[in-house]
C-alpha cells in the first residue's frame, strides 16, 4: 500500500499502469448497486474519456449521484450501501480490488459537492488542507498551490486580499468555487461535481460553468445535473439515467438535438422527470 | 344558528350559499362566553400549572437565601479584607467553649493551647466541638484534586469512545450491547458506585482509601454523561465536513482530527464542565473509596512521590456531611455547616458560568 505522505513525487498505484491507458479514463461496467436489499443501479455499462465534461442527467432518485459516488467511493461512508456486481475502473484499475488504498483513489479522484461545504477555517486554510493533510509543511510551496488553485477556480482576484477570513464570509458562489479550488489543490486527475451549482444564482452558475469548460483542458470531469442547458451548455458527452439504469449515453449535441430513446427525448422536452 | 347547521351550512356552501344568506346576516357566529363548568376547570388547571412552577422560584430562592445569609456570616467579615481569610486557609480545629471570669469563651484548638499557656494552672471546663473552628482548605484542596484526576480520566475514556461509537462503529448487536451498557451505567445509584469502587479499587486492588481509588470511581461515575456529550457534540459537526475532508484523500483519522474533534471539543468541554460540577458534589462515591473525615497534613506533604495517589484526602461535601450528621449538634456546629455549604455553592456556580461563557464564546466563533 502507498502512503499518502509522499504525494507529490510518488506514482500510485492508480498510475502504474502501461503508458497506453490514457489518463483518466473511467469504465464502468456492468454495475449493480445496492443500499441494503434496495437496488438502485441496474447494469450500468460507461465508458467516461478523458479530458471532458461527462454530464449525468435523469429525473430525482434515477442513481446518478449515487453512480457518481461510485466513482471515488464515496459510498462506502454509508452503511449497507455496496456494489452487487460488475466493477468501476479508473485507468484499468479496479478500484474496488482489495488492495486499493481508497485514501490514495479520493486524493486523485477530487468531489465537489451539491452544498458548498468549506471548512470554517481560513480561505487560505481551506485550500492548503488538502496539502497539509498529505504531509506538506513547506510553507513556499502550500503558498504556491493556494495561489495556482484560486487562480485555477477564477476565485484568486475576489479573494486575494482577504485570504485569512473565514471560508464562511464569502458568497455562495464562492464558496463553491472555493471547493472547487481546494479539490484542485491535491492535484487530482478526474473531478466529481455533483450538482455543483443548485444552490447558486444564475450568475454564479455561469461562473463556475465556465470555470468547468476551462478545467477539462486538464482534468476528466463527471457532473451530475439536474439543469438540462447545464448538462447542454458545458459537457461534451451526456448520460442519461431513469430508474437506475442508463438510458442513454452519446455525444451532448446528439443527446439533445436527436435521441434515439423516447425516455430520454421525452426527459430532454420535459414531458416528464 | 346551532353547531350542526353551522357545520352544514359550512360544507354545503356552493350548493345553498343564498339559502344561508337568506337564513342569517352572517354566518359567520361567535358564541358568547359563559361562566360554567367548563371554565372553571380550565382556569384551575392553569393555575396548577403556574403554581407548580413558582414553587421552583420559591424553593430556589429559599435554600440560595438559607444558605447566602448563614454561610455568609461565616465566610464574609465586617471589617477588611471582608472575606474571612482563615476559613478559607486554614485546616479544620476542634472548638472549645469555656465560661472564664464570667465571659464565654470560643477558642480554636489552637487558640486554646496558646491560651493556657497565658493562664497557667487556670482549670475550665471546656466543652468541645469536633472541627467548629479553623477552616475548609484541605476540604477545597481535597475536592479539587478530585475533581481534575477524575475528569481527566474520564474525559480521556469518554472522548475516545465517544469518537469510536459515532465516527468507526457500525451498528451492530454489539455496538447495541455497549449503548445499553452506557445507559444503565448513567442509572446507576451513586452510592453503589461508591460500593463498587470500594470492593474493586479499595479492596481487591489494595490501593486503600486514597486520591486514585476516588479518581477511578468518580471519573466512571460520569463516564456516562461525558459519552454521551461528547456523541452529541461529535454528531452536531456537519456530515458535509466528513465527506469534503475524506473526498481530498484525508484518512478517517485524519479527517476526524482536524476537521472534526476541533469543532466538537468546545461542546465536548461545555457539557463536560458540567460533568464537574457533579463530581465536585457526589458525596456517597467518595465516602468509602477517598474521603476522610480529618487529616491534618496537605495532600503535597508525602514522604514519597508515590505517595501521593495513595493518600485519602478531605473534600467539602463529605465534609458537609461528617460536620452535619457525624458531630452532636449545637449552636457552634452551624457556622461550619454553612460556611462550607456557601463556598461549596459558590464554586458549583463558578464552574456553571465558566460553562455558559465557554459556550458562548465557542457558539459565535464556529457556525456552519
Amino acid at each position: 500500500m502507498v502512503s499518502v505522505v509522499e504525494m507529490p513525487e510518488k506514482t500510485s498505484q492508480i498510475t502504474a499502469s502501461g503508458p497506453e491507458v490514457r489518463r483518466g479514463l473511467i469504465e464502468i461496467k456492468q454495475l449493480d448497486f445496492a443500499y441494503g436489499d434496495h437496488q438502485v443501479l441496474h447494469d450500468v455499462t460507461l465508458s467516461i474519456a478523458p479530458r471532458a465534461v461527462t454530464a449525468f442527467i435523469g429525473p430525482s432518485g434515477c442513481g446518478k449521484t449515487t453512480l457518481l459516488r461510485c466513482l471515488n467511493r464515496m459510498n462506502d461512508l454509508i452503511d449497507g450501501a455496496r456494489i452487487t456486481r460488475g466493477s468501476v475502473e479508473i485507468e484499468g484499475i479496479d478500484i474496488n480490488a482489495p488492495g486499493v488504498d481508497v485514501v490514495d483513489l479520493r486524493r486523485r479522484v477530487g468531489m465537489v459537492f451539491q452544498k458548498s461545504n468549506p471548512f470554517p477555517k481560513s480561505i487560505y486554510d481551506n485550500v492548503a488542507y488538502g496539502l497539509r493533510i498529505a504531509g506538506i509543511t513547506k510553507r513556499t510551496l502550500i503558498d504556491e498551490a493556494v495561489e495556482r488553485s484560486l487562480r485555477s477556480a477564477a476565485l484568486w482576484d475576489e479573494v486575494k486580499d482577504r485570504l485569512h477570513v473565514s471560508g464562511y464570509g464569502i458568497s455562495g458562489g464562492q464558496q463553491q468555487r472555493l471547493c472547487i479550488a481546494r479539490a484542485l489543490a491535491v492535484e487530482p486527475e478526474i473531478i466529481l461535481m455533483d450538482e455543483p451549482c443548485s444552490a447558486l444564482d444564475p450568475i454564479a452558475t455561469a461562473k463556475v460553468e465556465e470555470l468547468i469548460r476551462q478545467l477539462k483542458q486538464q482534468y476528466t470531469i463527471v457532473i451530475v445535473t439536474h439543469n438540462m442547458q447545464q448538462a447542454g451548455r458545458c459537457s461534451d458527452h451526456t448520460a442519461f439515467f431513469y430508474l437506475g439504469r442508463l438510458i442513454e449515453f452519446d455525444g451532448t449535441a446528439k443527446i439533445f438535438s436527436n435521441p434515439r430513446q423516447r425516455q430520454t427525448e421525452e426527459y430532454i422536452t420535459g414531458r416528464f422527470g | 344558528m346551532n353547531d350542526e347547521a353551522r357545520m352544514t351550512n359550512v360544507e354545503g356552501m356552493t350548493n345553498d350559499e343564498t339559502a344561508s344568506n337568506a337564513g342569517s346576516p352572517s354566518s359567520f357566529v361567535i358564541r358568547h362566553s359563559s361562566f360554567g363548568r367548563g371554565r372553571f376547570l380550565e382556569a384551575l388547571t392553569f393555575w396548577i400549572f403556574r403554581l407548580a412552577t413558582y414553587l421552583i422560584l420559591a424553593a430556589a430562592t429559599y435554600i440560595f437565601l438559607d444558605i447566602g445569609i448563614k454561610g455568609g456570616r461565616t465566610v464574609f467579615t465586617r471589617t477588611a479584607p471582608f472575606i474571612n481569610v482563615a476559613f478559607l486557609s486554614q485546616a479544620p480545629q476542634t472548638l472549645y467553649v469555656f465560661d472564664f471570669a464570667g465571659k464565654k469563651m470560643t477558642l480554636g484548638d489552637r487558640e486554646f493551647r496558646d491560651w493556657k499557656s497565658v493562664h497557667p494552672g487556670v482549670e475550665v471546663e471546656a466543652t468541645s466541638v469536633a472541627y467548629s473552628a479553623g477552616g475548609i482548605w484541605p476540604c477545597i484542596v481535597g475536592t479539587a484534586l478530585l475533581v481534575i484526576g477524575s475528569m481527566a480520566l474520564a474525559l480521556g475514556i469518554g472522548i475516545s469512545s465517544a469518537i469510536y461509537l459515532s465516527e468507526y462503529s457500525r451498528n451492530g448487536p454489539l455496538i447495541r450491547l455497549v449503548r445499553i451498557a452506557i445507559l444503565n451505567l448513567a442509572g446507576v445509584p451513586s452510592i453503589v458506585f461508591g460500593l463498587f469502587g470500594f470492593g474493586l479499587f479499595v479492596i481487591f486492588f489494595g490501593w486503600n482509601v486514597s486520591l486514585i481509588a476516588g479518581w477511578f470511581t468518580l471519573g466512571l461515575m460520569v463516564l456516562p454523561a461525558i459519552i454521551t456529550a461528547s456523541e452529541e457534540s461529535l454528531r452536531a459537526v456537519p456530515q458535509g465536513l466528513r465527506e469534503g475532508s475524506l473526498a481530498l484523500g484525508a484518512s478517517k483519522w485524519q479527517t476526524i482530527r482536524k476537521n472534526v474533534l476541533p469543532y466538537a471539543l468546545p461542546g465536548i468541554l461545555t457539557s463536560s464542565i458540567l460533568g464537574i460540577a457533579r463530581v465536585a458534589g457526589e458525596t456517597a462515591p467518595i465516602m468509602f473509596t477517598a474521603a476522610y473525615a480529618m487529616k491534618d497534613e496537605m495532600p503535597w506533604q508525602v514522604a514519597r512521590f508515590t505517595d501521593f495517589f495513595f493518600q485519602g484526602v478531605m473534600a467539602l461535601p463529605y465534609h458537609i456531611y461528617v460536620v452535619s450528621s457525624k458531630i452532636p449538634q449545637n449552636e457552634y456546629t452551624e457556622r461550619v455547616q454553612y460556611g462550607s455549604a456557601f463556598v461549596f455553592l459558590f464554586l458549583v456556580m463558578l464552574i456553571a458560568l465558566t460553562s455558559i461563557v465557554l459556550r458562548e464564546r465557542s457558539r459565535s466563533r464556529l457556525s456552519w
